[in-house]
């Protein structure tokens, strides 16, 4: 039985002494048991306290569109229910690395991000504090055998990509099993929130990933206005709206092709380098920034479209979605692509649920989870969107969901465009009020992106906690992979194509 | 097959024609900026104060730009009642130093000189870069990262990005260089055979960008190796990126 909660809906404040405090067993046995009744972890952090930590747990659950919080004040070390409840394990470990406390029993006991916790002199694995703590320094998971052998690759790559550290533990070409080690992002966000909003608050947010600048500002914004009350105008919902939209459209258009190209099949992989770059381009047409940097502000957005800019950005978008279409169907229509595609890098249902998985590559197998339906905010309070689920989850699905997800998108747009409400873009934000809590959460194209925040006794951030998609889904990854070819990690890696300073932050 | 080649001539050929044509930018592209403190009433200090990282100066009757610290958010521009100041759609932006990246009122603009002689005779034709991304937000790299799809064509200018450090002529940073990529970085710059030139791409890379003082990086490259190109913004427009390049090559004078 799921213990009872502070249940707030997405985008809503409440006085944080609403939040119930339970016993740490009973806590750990509510988590446990919120998840068999079909809840899912969206965030899971501590405060550190002279003793230990108090420790939030943010559940939500999609069928009535509920967000349920409860506390529990822990001492320096707390019973794992990783092995029990495997979405759990990360945040344990994270709660590990910055509170300094150890959960008890954890089957993968291993720093996240290798920095120190925000607690002087306090370290969950005991490293002296005179030593500097190393990336990736840590019990990789090892297979020993004849014949096994281990490659181990970063964190700098062979492309232009963000630095990570991968093991692949392998027999002959087989992969048993990839372990991967991140961190090396890592700029110390959420330290440097706390105490604030400070003036270069907003942009740390823009920047926690760029590629999902929108994503991730929308959801800091929504916080702020529910702590100020402030109230968002019509047009600005539409706006960020059609913002998040094109993100989505940039990102997945950029990923299909990267797909094709690690396949290496040219023609959908060079129309869709550029085509990314139209829809970039229709952001920047908003805001000046290919990024939307700038676009989500506290209390509306930074720019507003006028009559002429939005006959420009249909034109653009009609345009668009017929060179998207026609390279896209190239790859359905290619049998050597699809037969490259199907079977590579499948991930059951199960695990997914398990994990935790969300966005896309949940969707590919079937979890129909979309935070623009199950917890509408914004403008998809009034306009929905479609949501487009698989069920084979292989690479072949999460292409498919990217495709399909694209066609609502350009739908949403053109929709929102010929429709935008009057009025004005942007109201005054407000001062935040104190001793309060408030849930945020997005759909960033990657998936469910969560923000908490907890203001003291004078309005500031005493504590701000974000879960980026990717936080749920590396394991996803990994998982996915087992069993396969080396040769398809790129495959694989790019179907997902997860973010490593969202996750590093 | 056919599909193809119809799709083909369908998506054309759309190759920017930049630098034999100027670039076509987004009206709100925010580019050089364009300092007039005759605008300023005295005791304003509107713009600075609006600057979360101290970018602008404004002292006597003239007003300063800090390139390398801005990250073109445009606070400045929204708090300036006068409008004394704005972004223009200039996007040649780079430097060869990192005082080149200051805008200073009523001073002539320096552009991106070309490396030396014996460098040009070097890498002119055909250069190499290894790419280490180190922290920042993955803007810059994705960027960077346009420039060899077929509407910039970078191979075109002999340019490339490889997969050693070993293969490379020089290092091209992103990021403000996070304490777990430092090593990483350093080893990198090692690796790269002498002669060998360092780019700073983006306001991380060239002083922390969005998280500069942030005790987890190092607020970018400059004090930790030499750097021949800084090129600025959050991320820096593709124009800006190939405008500076081709300009220390010696490609644009
Ligand atoms: S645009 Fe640059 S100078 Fe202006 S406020 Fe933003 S960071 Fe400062
Ligand atoms: S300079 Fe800006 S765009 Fe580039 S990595 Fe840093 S935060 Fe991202």
């Amino acid at each position: 039985m799921k213990p009872d909660f502070l249940i707030l809906g997405n985008g809503a404040a409440a006085p944080a002494r609403d939040i119930p405090v339970y016993e740490i067993d009973r806590f750990l046995q509510g988590i446990i048991d919120a998840v068999d009744d079909g809840w899912r972890i969206s965030s899971w952090f501590g405060v550190p306290t002279p003793g230990g930590a108090t420790l939030y747990c943010v559940l939500s659950f999609k069928q009535d569109g509920q967000i349920g919080i409860m506390a529990a004040e822990a001492g320096l070390s707390f019973t794992s229910i990783a092995g029990l409840c495997p979405q759990a394990s990360l945040f344990e470990r994270e709660i590990a690395e910055q509170c300094g406390i150890v959960p008890e029993g954890h089957p993968w006991f291993k720093p996240v991000r290798f920095h120190r916790s925000f607690v002087r002199g306090r370290d969950a694995w005991g490293r002296p504090e005179a030593d500097p703590i190393l990336p990736g320094i840590m019990d990789f998971y090892r297979v020993e055998g004849e014949s096994v052998h281990e490659v181990a690759v970063g964190p700098i790559h062979a492309g232009i990509i963000e630095p990570g550290h991968f093991r692949f533990q392998c027999h002959g070409e087989q992969v048993f099993h990839l372990e991967i080690s991140l961190g090396y992002q890592h700029r110390g966000i959420e330290q440097a929130l706390m105490g604030g909003p400070h003036p270069k608050s907003p942009y740390m947010i823009e920047a926690a990933a760029g590629d999902t600048t929108v994503g991730h500002s929308q959801a800091w914004c929504m916080a702020l206005e529910a702590l100020s009350g402030c109230r968002v105008p019509a047009r600005a919902e539409a706006l960020r709206g059609i913002a998040l939209e094109l993100e989505r459209l940039a990102n997945h258009t950029g990923d299909l092709g990267a797909i094709a190209g690690d396949i290496g099949y040219l023609p959908t992989s060079s129309f869709c380098g550029r085509i990314r770059g139209d829809f970039l381009n229709m952001t920047a047409m908003i805001c000046g920034s290919r990024f939307g940097r700038g676009l989500v502000r506290h209390g509306g957005t930074g720019f507003d479209l006028g009559a002429r800019e939005v006959d420009e950005m249909l034109a653009r978008l009609a345009e668009a979605r017929r060179d998207l279409t026609n390279a896209v169907d190239l790859l359905w229509n290619t049998p050597s692509v699809m037969g490259r595609l199907e079977n590579t890098g499948a991930l059951a249902p199960d695990l997914a649920r398990e994990l935790g998985l969300v966005g896309p590559p949940a969707r590919a197998c079937g979890l129909a989870l979309d935070v623009r339906r199950d917890h509408p905010f914004g403008i998809y309070r009034v306009a929905q969107i479609p949501l487009v689920a698989g069920h084979h989850g292989d690479v072949c699905a999460r292409s498919m969901i990217r495709w399909l997800e694209c066609e609502k998108s350009l739908d949403f747009i053109g929709e929102q465009l010929l429709q935008l409400p009057g009025g004005p873009f942007r109201n005054p934000g407000g001062e935040l009020a104190p001793g309060h809590v408030t849930v945020a959460m997005t759909e960033g194209w990657r998936g469910e992106i969560c923000h908490v925040a907890l203001t003291d006794a004078s309005g500031r951030l005493a504590r701000y906690k974000i879960v980026d998609p990717s936080f749920h889904n590396w394991q996803g990854l990994s998982i996915a992979l087992r069993g396969q070819q080396i040769s398809d990690f790129p495959l694989c890696n790019k179907s997902f194509n997860l973010s490593y300073c969202g996750f590093d932050l | 097959m056919i599909r193809a080649m119809l799709a083909r001539i369908r998506q054309g050929h759309r190759t920017t024609g930049y630098p034999r044509v100027p670039a076509v930018l987004p009206e709100r592209f925010r580019g050089y900026p364009r300092l007039d403190p005759s605008r300023c009433p005295g005791g304003c200090h509107a713009c600075g104060d609006a600057c979360a990282y101290g970018a602008i100066t404004h002292e006597a009757g003239t007003l300063r730009l800090d390139m390398g610290k801005c990250i073109f958010c445009p606070e400045c521009v929204d708090a300036c009642p006068h409008e004394a100041l704005a972004f223009g759609n200039d996007a040649q932006l780079s430097s060869n130093t990192r005082e080149g990246l200051v805008v200073l009122s009523g001073e002539e603009r320096q552009k991106t000189r070309a490396m030396g002689d014996e460098l040009i005779s070097l890498f002119g034709r055909s250069i190499k870069f290894r790419e280490v991304s180190a922290g920042g937000c993955n803007g810059c790299e994705a960027d960077t990262n346009v420039l060899s799809t077929i509407g910039w064509d970078l191979g075109r200018f002999g340019v490339q990005f490889v997969a050693s450090p070993r293969h490379a002529d020089g290092l091209w940073i992103t990021g403000p260089v996070t304490a777990n990529m430092k090593e990483a970085v350093r080893i990198a710059y090692e690796a790269v055979p002498s002669p060998k030139i360092v780019v700073a791409c983006g306001a991380c890379a060239i002083g922390g960008g969005p998280y500069a003082g942030s005790p987890e990086a190092s607020d970018g490259i400059g004090g930790l190796l030499p750097v021949d190109l800084y090129i600025p913004g959050c991320p820096p427009h593709p124009v800006t990126i190939l405008d500076g390049l081709l300009r220390l090559l010696g490609k644009i004078r």
